[in-house]
């Protein structure tokens, strides 16, 4: 019987484990709940950034710079094309758009019907450049050779003071910015059909380094760092100057023909921690920053917009 | 002490019987809800794909977007939605890779179920396997660093994107499947077939040439369909290594934009709610008719097969 009673007590003191164990478990979980209920109050607070790929890793720096140098205040910037950033704002998912081409038509129109009022901001400027291989003759162009050119009119070097070789072209695919701004403000038409549709920037840089009848165009980051490539220079007219894109004053100046601007779009008068940004964004800090991740401070023109855009 | 004993034996006991008839219930239950899930699931997918995609034909033609030359949705000049460039390519780069991963599959699979001995085959096996693992992305960078280059030298042309790029790339993804289902077939061929063919003075050549690998066709034909399926939906791959310029592919050493490449680049892009996103949508319909018929047509004939030996 003895034996009994000190099992019994095992047992007692087993359950009594378990119940800690419980306790244990529970206000674990009472904390994990508290912990999840603050950061949905949190989150109320928290920027949404949403959209473009080419403007993602800028907008992803200043958002860590801002948030370092203000505490408790919080931005989350994702990509997904500029198109779906502009579907999040519509769809009220996203405070900030981020779009390398203007919103169309269709869209406003979308979002006027949702009692969205789309503002848009100009953020950077990006200089678009045109590359070949570093073997290749041809090293300057007019704006309206290169329209040739992608729109597969002019089929192969010899036409354009060259070897006699077939023209390879490179570009991006259609869910870029970049292939959007070629057609509407470069090409006026379409893209050859026959054209290599890129997966991103570096690339078309590699496959140009590779082939020594290609042609491509990139953003001006990509193109400084290469090796193997020509960045071709750009004349508005035949007859005209022709200019290199890596040279800053360049693009800021319009001097070079193929810039384009970064576009991020608010609802209407931005809230107070969605104004703060921006205006971090377009302060002399944010700019320094447009500078470091390889593109172009806004001009003054671009300046004024703004400020009219966001109502003050 | 035996009264303790008893209880402490018996009454557990009694208590496991009512657990476990319950935990029964539950399990069952609970399998039969995974089951269907899976099918609500597909029903879903389905229901969602017709809905999105019907809009499209309320502006597009159905025999334009079926039977049209041309595909460019955001032009400058005029829309055109016609998706035969894209069947054109996606059968050009599944086809490539069929004859590429056929001939191998099939000869790996006679090497593991009859020519290698056991530990090799316990060593190799789990490899090929490990193959279907490689995810698509890495595969598809091997496709524009490696394989691309490769095939520009040695076919002379200025670059490797193509489509002989993507069919070697969805080759070696289709590799696993083929293989691993068409040596099971073989392992499955009963024993006598073989044991009378030697008999009879057959090589052992001749033996898995002319009576294994016929006695086992079901299941090879099951098994290349299924890499077949696997090859048209694969996406990452193709949208990485094979140029993805929507002309109407000239050559196997041209550029292709298959349907799932399509898809996949222009949906990130496109304005909600127009012509473009829900042609995409039909896209991605027909995409999964096709897809459907090929496993449906693999299940019957692997159906089949399990029939006919058992």
């Amino acid at each position: 019987m003895l034996h009994d009673q000190v099992i019994l007590l095992k047992k007692v003191k087993k359950s009594q484990k378990e119940e800690m164990k419980m306790k244990k478990i529970k206000s674990t979980l009472l904390i994990m709940l508290f912990i999840s209920m603050t950061s949905i109050s949190n989150a109320q607070d928290m920027i949404q950034i949403k959209g473009s790929d080419t403007l993602i890793n800028l907008v992803q720096k200043l958002a860590e710079v801002y948030m370092q140098e203000n505490p408790g205040k919080y931005i989350s910037v994702s990509g997904g094309g500029s198109g779906t950033g502009v579907a999040g704002l519509i769809n009220s998912k996203c405070d900030i758009a981020d779009a390398s081409r203007l919103m169309k038509d269709k869209e406003i129109k979308q979002a006027q019907a949702l009692g969205v009022e789309p503002k848009r901001v100009v953020i950077a400027i990006d200089g678009l450049s045109i590359i070949s291989n570093k073997n290749n003759p041809v090293k300057e162009l007019t704006v309206d050779q290169v329209g040739k050119i992608f729109r597969g009119e002019v089929k192969n070097w010899n036409e354009i003071g060259g070897l006699n070789k077939p023209i390879t072209l490179y570009g991006r695919q259609s869910n870029s910015g970049t292939f959007d701004f070629m057609v509407s403000e470069i090409l006026k038409g379409d893209h050859a059909s026959t054209m290599n549709r890129m997966n991103g920037n570096s690339q078309i840089v590699e496959a140009i380094e590779q082939d020594s009848s290609g042609i491509g165009y990139v953003g001006v980051g990509y193109a400084k760092e290469a090796t193997g490539i020509t960045v071709i220079r750009i004349a508005t007219k035949a007859g005209g100057k022709y200019v290199s894109p890596l040279v800053f004053e360049n693009v800021i100046t319009g001097e070079y023909p193929i810039s384009r601007p970064l576009n991020q779009y608010v609802n209407g008068a931005p809230k107070k921690n969605v104004r703060d940004f921006i205006d971090f964004e377009l302060g002399i800090k944010g700019q320094q920053i447009v500078e470091e991740m390889g593109f172009f401070p806004i001009p003054q023109e671009y300046k004024d917009f703004n400020k009219q855009s966001l109502g003050n | 002490m035996i009264n303790y004993a008893i209880n402490n034996l018996v009454l557990p006991k009694k208590i496991n019987f009512i657990n476990s008839r319950i935990t029964d219930k539950v399990s069952h239950f609970l399998f039969f809800l995974n089951g269907m899930i899976v099918i609500g699931v597909l029903v879903g997918i389905f229901i969602l794909l017709v809905f999105s995609a019907i809009p499209a034909f309320k502006e597009i033609k159905i025999l334009e977007f079926l039977f049209g030359l041309e595909w460019n949705p955001t032009s400058y000049v005029e829309e055109k939605f016609g998706i035969v460039p894209m069947l054109v390519s996606t059968f050009m780069v599944t086809l490539g890779s069929l004859c590429i991963a056929v001939p191998i599959g099939i000869g790996t699979a006679a090497y593991l179920s009859d020519v290698a001995n056991g530990r090799t085959r316990e060593f190799v096996k789990p490899i090929v396997e490990m193959l279907a693992a490689i995810p698509s992305v890495v595969i598809g960078f091997l496709g524009i660093v490696l394989v691309g280059p490769f095939i520009a030298k040695i076919f002379n042309v200025p670059n490797g994107l193509n489509a002989v790029n993507g069919s070697i790339l969805l080759a070696v993804m289709a590799l696993p499947t083929i293989i691993s289902i068409s040596e099971d077939a073989l392992i499955s061929v009963p024993k006598a077939y073989e044991q009378a063919s030697l008999a009879l003075g057959a090589t052992k050549w001749q033996t898995v040439i002319q009576v294994k690998v016929p006695a086992a066709l079901s299941g090879i034909i099951a098994a290349c369909m299924l890499g077949m399926g696997r090859a048209i939906g694969e996406t990452m791959t193709v949208l990485m290594a094979t140029g993805c310029a929507p002309a109407m592919p000239k050559s196997f050493l041209g550029p292709v934009s298959t349907l799932t490449s399509t898809i996949a680049i222009e949906l990130g892009e496109v304005a909600y709610n127009t012509k473009h996103y829900y042609a995409l949508f039909a896209i991605g319909l027909v995409l999964f008719f096709i897809t459907f018929l090929i496993n449906l047509v693999s299940e019957i004939v692997l159906h089949k097969y399990e029939q006919v030996h058992r």
